[in-house]
């Protein structure tokens, strides 16, 4: 059985959501979600420094989405949209979390995951660094991504990317991406 | 030389070149979804520049926010100047950051290890 996206939204769009967004990603929805954000947390009583974070990690994670999802054609009725993603930004207790979900095609799927179980196996010294050499090498990918779009969010967080990967179909997974902001 | 004057945008940056002045400046945030296409008018003056630079360029980079697709980008331009400043002209970088938004002071001293051209840290008090 095909797994449920629409379930799983809706089990994750409760308790303190700041933003949930389903739907298709583009670069005028990501400049409608920032502002929204701002506008949310602009009275809020949180630090400066985590408000820059969590904007940080918001655009990071946003234009990840719009770079990296997979494209599906075919009858499924919920997913059937270019770059359909879900987005949530939650807070609970002092910990802010932003959690991304969208489609991938299970053959690029071993390495991302190898790439993140890399990162999360680094110190943050070693994250800085990696970070540095891959900043002074000049190749963009073909998306125009750096290459440190998840290096950068595990350096903002100074913790573990949390994953999760669902079977979807023969040929996608869902994945659910959580970072982590106290 | 022309100068490039660019008003800025929720996504892009407030840009000041200017050839005569040796002034170059960067404002605001820097967070589009294709920077490459941003910035290369940018690198492009720059590489006019550096065949006739002034005796003094002062570089004033103000960023509150920038995505890592720009952070490649920035060090492009700071690449171009560094070209600059090893043919034997002056080159200033003014590396401005937020109080306590250390992630920024951090970011300007990545660009510093990398590139070698003289960095100033500018702390702005709120």
């Amino acid at each position: 059985m095909e797994f449920d996206i629409k379930n799983w939204y809706n089990k994750m769009n409760r308790g303190d959501v700041l933003i949930s967004f389903k739907g298709v990603i583009t670069p005028s929805i990501i400049t409608d979600i920032l502002d929204l954000f701002e506008i949310k947390l602009v009275n809020a009583d949180v630090e400066f420094k985590i408000v820059k974070r969590i904007y940080n990690v918001l655009v990071e994670s946003l234009q990840n989405l719009y770079h990296h999802s997979d494209k599906i054609s075919g009858k499924n009725s919920f997913a059937r949209d270019n770059n359909y993603v879900v987005f949530f930004v939650t807070k609970k207790n002092n910990t802010f979390t932003v959690s991304t979900g969208n489609l991938i095609k299970k053959s690029k799927s071993d390495h991302l995951i190898k790439h993140i179980e890399h990162l999360n196996s680094l110190t943050k010294d070693e994250i800085r660094t990696l970070y540095k050499v891959i900043l002074n090498n000049q190749n963009f990918s073909e998306k125009g991504g750096g290459g440190l779009g998840m290096i950068d969010l595990v350096r903002k967080t100074g913790g573990k990317l949390d994953y999760k990967v669902y079977d979807f179909s023969d040929e996608f997974l869902f994945f659910n991406l959580n970072v982590y902001i106290s | 030389m022309d100068p490039i004057s660019i008003e800025g945008t929720p996504k892009t940056p407030t840009v000041n070149f200017d050839a005569n002045k040796g002034t170059v400046e960067v404002k605001g945030r820097s967070i589009p979804e294709n920077s490459i296409e941003f910035y290369k008018p940018l690198v492009d003056w720059l590489e006019a520049y550096q065949s006739s630079p002034k005796e003094l360029t002062q570089v004033n980079i103000q960023l509150e926010y920038f995505n890592t697709s720009s952070s490649k980008c920035i060090l492009d331009v700071f690449k171009k100047l560094e070209t600059i400043f090893k043919s034997g002209n002056e080159v200033v970088v003014n590396w401005y950051y937020e109080e306590d938004d250390e992630d920024m002071l951090e970011a300007g001293e990545d660009y510093q290890s990398i590139i070698k051209i003289p960095f100033k840290m500018i702390e702005i008090e709120e």
